[in-house]
């Protein structure tokens, strides 16, 4: 009996001592972005019983996985509301996985909305753009959270500024976001040109993206490549800069 | 009697040489075991079989590659080392070797060191074939992607192809996976020698096994209930006094499932990785000492 008793004041000794560790471990977790799922009822009604259970245990990831493969058979049949659920699912257990978020609004942004606006079965146009609309706000929210969760990767800013270039047609915005992924570490080093080329289509702003493509230009030939020169020569003209100061006509590869 | 004498006055009262020689017949016992076959097996064909359970793009594939592969890993060592250690005692009482062990001047200290080594050399041995299989994997699939790339870029600049190269060998087999496969390592000591303090007082294995799974489970919300009791300060005095319970007595078993994040690829600081291992090795400690003070009083 008195083993026993000692054996459980050890045990809440033990667990005192452990106490401050385990709290300061969490806290460099939560610095460091890691276990960013917080396992409570939403979550349960999110990913089911039996993936709460699987979530528990230590295997979200595999869980998240799984849903995925689901998610990619839902959009091989076109399940688009499936698709949703499932990527919002996933997107919850495995926040730090840049894929996924980058999957479920491309799904979203490029998939889902065209398949809206070509809905056969809807025959007023203007609910038609209506919905395809939608499934672009629900790309954005998705690249939107994405960015919250992993603010130091570059991936999803692009996706982001890709959405508005290619589906709002905000130039604007998608030379910002292009801009934020350049100044990220380890961004690939397309983003710088992409930022300027976007600005280089924004009205009143042409002063600033000559000034940014020429920048680019003066560092070097791995710079000076055809859609720059094509965007760089269209603001010369347009910004009518003098003769002197114009980049040659030549192909500036073979000088 | 003079070498009889010689004999007392050799034996030392702690002995490296006994926990050896009891290390490796538990090792050996626990390889001619089916269930370690069976597990490791499962395992590498989980493995091995990862890299044709979905061709997506490549950056998703190693994903799915890696997810389930060190899924695999983390379930198959936890599992290893709660089946293999409940079956020790109960095993060697059944068996009745315990008594020939213990007849001889060989203390129950070096007898439960002994054991748990056996498990700890048995983990490392399912982790180490289980990562290089993992490797092998892992790294003829990033082969056949880096060659896909480099022909699907072939007219790219330089640029565009290097880019394209470090994103796909940042995805597939890097060093950060190292830390994590450490951690699942650690995670399984630690169950290894809760499992262990738990033998010691259990009377059969699967009465250790139950109370192990429902430890695992509990184990892996002890996070969530720690914070709540050390945070929320408006819940009932009986709902406090049950966090607490589970905050002290329980390990936190969240605290080693890093890989989720290193697969995504969250590289691992340092500092975190250290104090994590450190928590690991305390663990492990605590309950191996709990455990040898109980195996003290059993009456055998």
């Amino acid at each position: 009996m008195t083993r026993v008793f000692i054996v459980v004041v050890s045990l809440i000794g033990f667990g005192l001592m452990k106490l401050p560790a385990e709290h300061a471990i969490e806290m460099q977790h939560q610095q460091e972005h890691l276990r960013g799922v917080e396992f409570n009822l939403g979550l349960r009604e999110k990913i089911g019983q039996l993936g709460f259970v699987a979530a528990l245990s230590g295997f979200r990831a595999i869980v998240a996985d799984g849903l995925f493969i689901q998610a990619h058979v839902a959009w091989e049949r076109t399940e688009w509301g499936r698709v949703l659920l499932l990527f919002r699912q996933v997107t919850t257990l495995q926040p730090r996985a840049i894929l996924f978020w980058d999957i479920a609004a491309w799904h979203m942004g490029w998939n889902a909305s065209v398949a809206a606006l070509n809905d056969r079965t809807q025959p007023r146009t203007a609910l038609r753009i209506k919905a395809q609309r939608e499934y672009f706000a629900l790309a954005k929210d998705f690249l939107e959270s994405g960015i919250k969760n992993n603010p130091d990767k570059p991936q999803l800013y692009e996706s982001l500024a890709r959405l508005y270039k290619e589906k709002y047609k905000d130039h604007q915005r998608a030379s910002e976001f292009f801009a934020k992924a350049a100044a990220l570490p380890r961004a690939p080093s397309y983003d710088r040109r992409f930022s300027a080329y976007e600005l280089s289509y924004c009205e009143g702003r042409e002063r600033e993206a000559y000034e940014r493509l020429r920048q680019l230009y003066d560092e070097g030939k791995k710079e000076r490549l055809p859609t720059l020169i094509t965007r760089l020569k269209f603001l010369e003209n347009k910004l009518d800069i003098p003769k002197e100061q114009r980049i040659p006509d030549a192909d500036p590869l073979k000088r | 009697m003079s070498s009889e004498t010689a004999a007392i006055t050799r034996h030392r009262a702690f002995s490296f040489s006994r926990i050896g020689a009891i290390t490796t017949i538990t090792l050996t016992e626990l390889t001619r075991q089916k269930v370690f076959y069976v597990l490791l097996i499962f395992a590498l064909l989980l493995i091995g079989s990862s890299a044709f359970l979905a061709r997506f793009t490549f950056q998703q594939e190693f994903q799915i590659l890696k997810d389930v592969s060190l899924g695999a890993m983390s379930i198959f060592t936890s599992l290893l080392a709660i089946i293999a250690t409940a079956r020790l005692i109960p095993q060697d009482i059944e068996d009745r070797t315990v008594y020939t062990i213990l007849a001889k001047p060989v203390p129950r200290l070096e007898y439960l060191l002994g054991k748990l080594t056996g498990v700890l050399l048995l983990l490392a041995i399912s982790v180490l074939l289980m990562s290089a299989m993992f490797a092998v994997v892992l790294y003829t699939r990033e082969q056949a992607a880096l060659q896909e790339t480099a022909r699907h870029f072939a007219n790219a600049p330089r640029d565009q192809l290097d880019d394209a190269l470090g994103a796909l060998r940042a995805s597939a087999l890097n060093i950060d996976l190292l830390p994590g496969v450490a951690i699942i390592y650690l995670k399984a000591c630690l169950l290894a020698a809760l499992t262990l303090f738990i033998a010691t007082f259990a009377t059969t294995n699967i009465f250790t096994i139950v109370v192990m799974v429902f430890i695992y489970f509990t184990g892996h919300l002890q996070a969530t209930a720690r914070e709540y009791w050390l945070q929320e300060h408006s819940a009932s005095w009986m709902a406090r006094i049950f966090l607490a319970v589970v905050a002290l007595i329980f390990p936190d078993l969240q605290a080693f499932n890093l890989i989720d994040d290193i697969v995504v690829g969250a590289a691992i600081s340092l500092a975190l990785f250290v104090k994590t291992a450190a928590l690991g090795i305390f663990y492990t400690l605590i309950y191996t000492l709990l455990a040898i003070f109980v195996f003290y009083g059993k009456e055998l």
